[in-house]
């Protein structure tokens, strides 16, 4: 497998409002932990280093420190128990109606990502990667069709599962622009490790930008060659599956390809998105992620190249 | 004739007749027949810990498989075999037997009684399990190991989303050693409230015996709950029920609470007997007893009473109302209070006395290092925003490893070091047992300290492979080696103490200057446990009764004859004759095993197999032509 990280990616190097909140407790978190451990541990060496002492501490003595000890102990907890109940209070504090409303649906194994349009604004519908405006909140939908998924960037926020019978929702407000990675965090079967989310956060005016040239439809194949890879395309039976809009192709059960060429990896964050890699997997997608829903097809070798070809221009 | 052990009987002619009463048959019919409690813990313990070197291997296999990023070492299918097959295998056919086993084996010792309430029934849970277990791993074996986690969450572990019998094997493997957990846990629990010495009063009980008492009890409350989700779970995959399909109408998180509800008392099922093992070699090892004895008890009640109130925080990330979040965080925090209280205690002990720094008492200041760790990361993900992170990561694996390694696989080798002499006879090599306790610190460490970095890095658990680049190769690549170190630890502990059975010391019945009863015997005990019934006259009569030890006479020699005891003060109560050696209990588990594997194919299975079941049983409790008691 070849790299396909864009940045690292860490809990604790937060670009999220969310994940900002988070790390906030947990730095409380650590400093309490840190304490009692260092306790403990000077206690049980200190053991080994005074093998000669003569006697030890009175019961007197040893009464009153644990009571100390105790009240030590519930004192810690009842600070971070409070300080968790008020992040969890903060982080689901509404924040007024999100001006960007999404719909991530999860499959086995790669997830399905619509823009829910509204009035005037169109809906756009793509898959494995979310591209994001900065300090603009955006609500997401999470449904899954089949097994139970979870939805986790851990530079924006914590998870959220996606269950088949409770569609459930969470929030998310990105800080910094930049490539966030996602992974599904729930165990889905076969090919959950193959299960990425990319996540672009970028300025407002990239990203509307980007939404307007995703929200048109596929563009017409300008080369003689793409175009016989639009047909190939066809009578290979991808559109049974795939989505390609402003053509023929509209099965709902594989990821939409309309504007495939824009993004930045194959198969869930399995592959980039590069000629070379589109073609093998297309060639041989049980290879590269053994027991996804995709089938190999026979494909001659012009007829592969020419789909690459036509994907490619699929911007 | 005078048939009972009286104080004038000649000391070779009562133990003859001892020894004709509570032998065991001869040949290996006798060793399928018997009923003697310490064959059947010493069964239990080679058993489980035979699993425990099988499910370690699994374990290194997905180490190796995770060492670099994009190896194809393991495929994806062998993979998730491999991370559900080993976690069952460490959780129902390691943790929870080995801990019933050493109970099995220590606890009539430790009462002062000849044998377990029931044996027969321990017998027969000794068989079911070992079915059970040798189930799972054939079928590992041909490639139909389960693949859904030891979780397998609905509706991935329903047939449509997982056809074949793998998951049907997995959840037929879990009743197999849950009727087998909850026989071992009625037959102990009657067994320390019953059968303990005269004198041994609630009060003189010793911390291990509370410890087995109250986990037996969480046996008997916790199991049932996955023993119904997991025969729920059959029957929507073998007679199409909808119980967790949401296709079909049915509710996937409905299992999840249902596991979980069983599934975390399970952890303090395997903690807490450890936290006995850890009271009773502070106490050998500093030759005191332990500091706030009635405060280490509430804290073991308390531990359980709480575990039922937190499987919650298994599932924060479900999306549940935040009030109910609340709550089991709530809980999930204060659980720390009796363990914090726990740890305070036994490094008091040890301050106020000059411990021997022998290796069992190391493995339990190691467990306290380790153990403490896991407890305070198990703070974290109590609480609600941070779990939301860490869940489902190589944090919470690392977590789960600290608590469960640290917090009973620690005190559990420190504790087979402590009563290897009593069990075998003979004396374990301590320098070799030095280095294994250093080895498994080290490796451990290296081993699972990582990974909370890796997880903090955002790597999710249950993963087969992994992209370059992520920063996460070189975590993986040192959590790979310190795997190897644990290896080294557990082949130096299996050295150690194969060899001692051929070239170890002698032990003496006391070798360790315990003050405990199962030291006042010889090493190994004879099948009848005591040649008189011993008297409890402190926590611990060896220490108090240096000389000589009380005890009663007037219990049956020619018969298997019990004293029972009343529960709180252990005043003598009535005699009570104790069954002897039988084939019943193993054709009964071989009948039930037929019926549990026969339904994974067919639901005909539980009818007609039913027959062989009632056919068994009828056998086991036929009438015995016995003499009345009196």
């Amino acid at each position: 497998m070849t790299n396909v990280a864009e940045t690292l990616h860490s809990v604790l190097d937060p670009a999220g409002a969310h994940a900002q909140q988070i790390v906030s407790l947990w730095d409380l978190t650590i400093w309490i932990c840190a304490a009692m451990y260092f306790l403990v541990v000077a206690f049980t060496v200190g053991l080994l280093l005074k093998r000669r002492a003569p006697s030890g501490p009175s019961d007197r003595a040893l009464k009153q420190g644990l009571i100390v000890w105790t009240l030590a102990v519930v004192a810690g907890l009842a600070v971070l128990g409070v300080a968790s109940v008020r992040t969890d209070g903060a982080l689901a504090a509404p924040f007024g109606d999100a001006p960007l409303h999404l719909r991530v649906t999860g499959h086995q194994w790669w997830w399905d990502v619509e823009y829910i349009g509204g009035g005037d604004l169109p809906g756009v519908r793509t898959a494995n990667e979310i591209r994001l405006p900065i300090d603009t909140p955006v609500r997401i939908s999470l449904a899954s069709s089949d097994v139970i998924h979870s939805f986790w960037v851990p530079s924006l926020h914590g998870k959220r599962d996606l269950i088949p019978d409770r569609p459930s929702e969470i929030r998310l407000e990105p800080r910094r622009i930049g490539v966030f990675r996602g992974q599904c965090a729930e165990f889905c079967g076969l090919q959950h490790a193959l299960m990425g989310l990319t996540v672009i956060v970028s300025s407002r005016a990239a990203f509307d930008a980007w939404y307007e040239r995703q929200a048109a439809p596929a563009r017409e194949p300008t080369s003689a060659h793409a175009r016989a890879g639009r047909q190939a395309f066809m009578d290979a039976g991808c559109a049974t599956c795939h989505t390609i809009a402003g053509t023929a192709a509209s099965g709902r059960v594989a990821p939409d390809l309309t504007h495939i060429a824009s993004r930045r990896t194959l198969g869930a964050g399995t592959l980039p998105n590069l000629r070379g890699q589109l073609s093998a997997w297309i060639a041989d997608p049980q290879h590269i992620k053994p027991g996804n829903r995709m089938p190999a097809i026979d494909l001659d070798a012009p007829s592969l190249q020419a789909i690459v070809a036509y994907l490619e221009s699929l911007q | 004739m005078s048939a009972v052990d009286d104080p004038w009987l000649d000391p070779a002619q009562a133990q003859a007749r001892l020894a004709r009463t509570w032998g065991s048959l001869p040949g290996w019919w006798g060793a399928l027949a018997t009923v003697d409690h310490k064959r059947i813990g010493r069964r239990y313990l080679v058993t489980a810990f035979t699993f425990f070197a099988l499910g370690g291997m699994l374990a290194l296999g997905m180490r190796m498989q995770l060492a670099q990023a994009g190896s194809t070492l393991v495929g994806p299918d062998l993979y998730r075999q491999l991370f559900t097959v080993h976690s069952t295998t460490m959780m129902f056919l390691f943790a929870v037997p080995v801990m019933q086993g050493i109970a099995i084996y220590t606890v009539p010792l430790m009462a002062g009684t000849r044998t377990l309430a029931f044996p027969r029934l321990s017998a027969f849970s000794y068989w079911v399990y070992l079915l059970g277990g040798a189930m799972l791993w054939l079928a590992f074996l041909v490639d139909a190991g389960p693949d859904t986690g030891w979780f397998s969450y609905t509706p991935l572990a329903e047939s449509q989303f997982s056809p074949g019998k793998r998951v049907d094997i997995w959840a037929q493997m879990v009743t197999f050693t849950e009727v087998s957990a909850l026989a071992v846990a009625v037959s102990l629990v009657t067994t320390i409230v019953k059968q303990r010495a005269p004198g041994m009063t609630l009060a003189r009980m010793p911390l291990h015996l509370w410890a087995t008492l109250i986990t037996s009890l969480m046996v008997v409350f916790a199991m049932p709950a996955v023993m119904l989700a997991t025969a729920l779970l059959i029957m929507d995959r073998l007679v199409g029920t909808q119980f967790f399909a949401p296709s079909g109408g049915g509710d996937s998180l409905l299992w999840q609470h249902m596991f979980w509800f069983f599934g975390h008392p399970e952890v303090y099922i395997i903690f807490l007997p450890a936290l006995g093992m850890v009271s009773t070699v502070v106490e050998t090892f500093t030759r005191r007893r332990i500091f706030g004895y009635p405060v280490m008890v509430l804290a073991l009640a308390m531990t359980a009473l709480f575990a039922f109130g937190l499987w919650v925080h298994h599932m924060y990330a479900t999306g549940l109302p935040r009030l109910g979040n609340t709550f089991f965080m709530g809980a999930s925090m204060i659980i720390a209070i009796p363990s914090g209280v726990q740890i305070f205690c036994w490094l008091a002990t040890l301050w106020q006395g000059r411990p021997r720094f022998a290796t069992p008492l190391m493995y339990m200041l190691g467990f306290i290092v380790v153990f403490v760790l896991g407890g305070l990361t198990g703070v974290m993900l109590a609480s609600v925003p941070l779990d939301l992170q860490l869940h489902d990561s190589f944090f919470v694996v690392a977590h789960f490893h600290y608590v469960l390694i640290g917090g009973a696989v620690f005190p559990l080798i420190g504790a087979l070091y402590y009563w290897w002499p009593k069990l075998t006879g003979r004396m374990p090599g301590e320098r070799a047992g030095q280095w294994s306790f250093w080895l498994l610190f080290i490796g451990f460490n290296v081993t699972f300290f990582p990974q909370h970095l890796l997880g903090l890095a955002g790597m999710p658990r249950r993963v087969y492979t992994y992209a370059q680049g992520l920063g996460w190769d070189g975590l993986n690549l040192l959590s790979t080696a310190g795997s190897i170190v644990i290896g080294m630890s557990v082949l130096v502990t299996a050295w150690n103490l194969l060899r001692s059975l051929r070239r170890g010391e002698h032990a003496p019945p006391n070798p360790w200057d315990a003050g405990t009863l199962e030291w006042a015997t010889a090493s190994p005990p004879p099948t009848w446990n005591f040649a008189h019934q011993p008297v409890a006259t402190d926590a611990h009569p060896l220490w108090r009764e240096r000389e000589s030890l009380p005890c009663m006479s007037g219990l049956a020699l020619d018969k298997r004859e019990l004293l029972l005891t009343s529960g709180v003060e252990a005043r003598p109560d009535v005699r009570e004759t104790s069954p002897g050696p039988s084939i019943w209990p193993l054709a009964t588990a071989l009948a039930v095993a037929a019926l549990f594997v026969g339904s994974i194919y067919t639901p005909w299975a539980v009818v007609i197999g039913a027959l062989p079941v009632t056919v068994t049983l009828i056998g086991w409790f036929w009438p015995k032509s016995l003499r009345e008691d009196e």
